[in-house]
């Protein structure tokens, strides 16, 4: 055997080193780039095991990269972009909601040529997809999917109440859930401070009723007389028709409550019902059949104004300080290439729509009939800040919260002028700082 | 060799200077540093004066949070004082199985905050809380307790939570405290004819004072300060109902990225704690000097 000691051993990979360094390039071993992506805990749970375990292997063996896949709560995410950012480290990828690309704009990477390749191939983005990622310069993100918000419902206890047809307006909404609170099936809400099913309620509540935080010159034009009557109403109809925990609800109460039995109605994406689906043997009705059978969905009703929506909204975010920029915008480009993305989409049942027309076309929205309202999500969502654009300005009104706190605070007892008073003092001082 | 001990003495010391000017010092300074720029995530910033300061007491849900912070400190200081207090007094007892019920009596505050305020959550569930089975079942209560949705049994519902967690401390800190007591004059003051409250009036709590208020001080710089339990139990909500200034700095400043004005939130904690370690030096002055 031959003599290796510690003298021979430091010679040998002093050498090594000193090539290394001379060379200035990293062994081949180590060059594989390396991806790690930050999303949200998909609300389909088998979506993120889709990724884990066929996906993500594909696209390595495919790019010959590593991709590294972490996923936390929602609520979370923020906090994780920020520091991330302040530091100049962690991860490659990060998921945004809504129109947060504008908040974090100095930090991330131009993904222009990802995101118009994938909207040119697939038929062009819808409005607000567009809107919430590009600063009209460039893409600062790349969108990836719409979560639908619409009402689930029990079509049963709907019609037991007089509504065979889902309400049309806000009074036969507030009336149907008057009569079901009655018999300890209340509508259910969240006003918590809480990403997707507070803001997506609130924002659209508010437009239906011709409120608006800003007027399309950007002037503050909250403190209405259309944003007070919106207010009135959702005081007796918090009282009248609501489950009132629904101030302390996160995004995931109202599934509980709704897959309990608790509750008659909630604004959610598709993930109930995709539940139900799942589980038939445990989510029954109180006559034993499947749940799945007695579920809904439905659009907010109309206002004064008209019907509007605000669908929670995903994209991904190359971050300024990565190092693997060019693996991170392959991989991009490869999990949005059709017969990938197509993966997913399926696997989210609906859940998700995809950002591009395309996808309108594709047989999935075929197989259930009670998926089909989320295929035209796109086409009818605004974007927070409305009637101004979704720029960093309307997402800091969004992420205080402050148009879910103005209906919080009224039906905490708050009197409706002093409510929209104060939101709109808010709001004009997050537009006038410079 | 005066000097050489003098070298020395600074050469030990250097290791505890480093790392308090990493990673208190420097945190600080750079904390002071962004309260007075406008700086916000991804951008430097530059210097703004007392902006940042003018701008947060003119908010509104500051003020609430300030007024939070006080209010959650006192109410659940009393309160884990007079429980931890008690409690240390039952303990110092002797009867079978006490070795035990001292290392039960940890529990709350061994277990990790974040997992025990989340089963906390659980109880106080909206919908499925335990508390709200039990009463209803004893036939209390015939609707729902909105123990997180309803601001005031929000604040109260943190404060049973924080006194919780915070009783052991105190129970365990006390009993140190009493036991050091002298039993001889406990014996002495009995022979002299006092009942069972003068003894401890004149006899346990003066001898305890020194204990209880090093405990006291430095419970309240916790609990001024704390963030873990509110962020979990409420989030700051319901409508900003509960935020503390640990969480609306964290909900501006690292939330909404509004580093500056996340900051200024932090920074207007201090001079009340700085009063409370002002106060806290002189009381253990004054003790050493008696």
């Amino acid at each position: 055997m031959a003599q290796f000691d510690r003298r021979k051993f430091l010679q040998a990979s002093g050498a090594g080193l000193a090539g290394i360094l001379a060379s200035h390039q990293a062994p081949v071993f180590a060059q594989q780039s390396t991806v790690h992506w930050l999303k949200w805990n998909d609300f389909v749970p088998a979506s993120d095991e889709l990724l884990r375990k066929t996906m993500l292997p594909e696209a390595m063996k495919a790019l010959g990269m590593k991709i590294n896949l972490e996923t936390i709560n929602g609520n979370d995410l923020q906090a994780r972009i920020t520091a991330a950012i302040q530091s100049g480290a962690g991860p490659d990828l990060i998921m945004a909601f809504n129109n947060f690309p504008h908040v974090y704009s100095s930090g991330v990477a131009d993904v222009s040529d990802v995101a118009e390749a994938v909207a040119k191939a697939q038929g062009g983005y819808y409005r607000l997809c567009r809107a919430n990622t590009s600063d009209g310069k460039k893409f600062l993100s790349v969108p990836w999917a719409i979560i639908g918000a619409e009402i689930s419902y029990r079509k049963s206890w709907f019609e037991e109440v007089g509504y065979s047809k889902f309400p049309e307006t806000w009074e036969q909404y507030h009336d149907a859930g008057k009569k079901l609170k009655a018999k300890g099936r209340p509508l259910g809400q969240t006003l918590g401070h809480t990403f997707g099913d507070a803001p997506t309620f609130s924002y659209p509540y508010l437009w239906s009723f011709g409120g608006k935080e800003v007027d399309e010159k950007g002037k503050v034009v909250l403190d209405s007389r259309q944003t007070l009557d919106s207010v009135k109403f959702m005081q007796s109809f918090w009282k009248d028709s609501f489950d009132e925990g629904g101030l302390a609800w996160d995004d995931t109460n109202n599934n509980r409550a709704f897959l309990s039995g608790t509750i008659s109605a909630t604004l959610n994406g598709a993930s109930i019902y995709i539940e139900t689906l799942r589980k038939p043997d445990q989510y029954q009705t109180e006559k034993g059949a499947p749940m799945k059978t007695d579920i809904q969905h439905a659009q907010l009703p109309k206002g004064p104004a008209g019907q509007f929506a605000f669908h929670l909204f995903q994209s991904h975010m190359l971050m300024g300080y990565s190092r693997n920029q060019k693996a991170a915008k392959e991989f991009m480009k490869w999990i949005h290439t059709p017969a990938n993305y197509e993966k997913w989409f399926v696997s989210q049942k609906g859940y998700s729509t995809p950002p591009t027309q395309t996808w309108e076309k594709h047989k999935m929205w075929d197989e259930d009939p009670v998926m089909a309202p989320f295929k035209l999500a796109g086409r009818v969502g605004l974007t927070p800040g409305y009637a101004g654009p979704p720029n960093r300005k309307a997402a800091e009104v969004l992420t205080k919260y402050i148009i879910t706190d103005m209906y919080a605070k009224a039906v905490q007892g708050m009197a409706p002028e002093a409510a929209v008073k104060w939101a709109h003092e808010e709001v004009g001082k997050v537009y006038a700082g410079a | 060799m005066l000097e050489r001990e003098g070298a020395l003495a600074f050469w030990l010391l250097v290791p505890t200077l480093a790392l308090l000017t990493l990673f208190i010092a420097y945190p600080f300074v750079r904390g002071v540093w962004l309260s007075v720029t406008n700086t916000v995530v991804g951008e430097p910033g530059h210097f703004i004066g007392l902006h940042n300061f003018t701008k947060i007491f003119d908010d509104s849900i500051f003020r609430t949070a300030a007024l939070n912070t006080f209010v959650y400190t006192g109410v659940t200081t009393v309160f884990k004082l007079a429980l931890g207090l008690w409690l240390a007094l039952l303990l110092n007892r002797h009867f079978r199985g006490k070795a035990w019920v001292r290392a039960f009596i940890l529990l709350p505050f061994i277990i990790p905050t974040v997992l025990s305020t989340l089963a906390w959550k659980w109880m106080f569930d909206p919908t499925f809380s335990v508390f709200n089975w039990l009463f209803w079942k004893l036939s209390i209560i015939n609707s729902r307790i909105n123990w997180l949705g309803d601001p005031e049994l929000a604040m109260a519902s943190i404060m049973t939570v924080n006194v919780w967690r915070g009783v052991p401390f105190y129970a365990i800190s006390l009993l140190a405290g009493l036991q050091t007591i002298n039993p001889d004059l406990h014996e002495a003051a009995a022979i002299d004819g006092a009942n069972r409250w003068q003894r401890f009036w004149h006899v346990t709590w003066p001898l305890l004072l020194p204990v209880t208020m090093v405990v006291v001080l430095f419970s309240i710089i916790q609990t001024f300060a704390d963030f873990q339990l509110v962020y979990v139990l409420t989030g700051g909500g319901p409508a900003n109902a509960t935020h503390l200034f640990a969480t609306y700095a964290y909900q501006i400043g690292v939330g909404t990225g509004l580093l500056s004005e996340g900051a200024a939130i932090s920074l207007a904690m201090f001079p009340a704690l700085l009063l409370v370690v002002v106060f806290q030096l002189w009381y253990i002055r004054r003790v050493e000097n008696r």
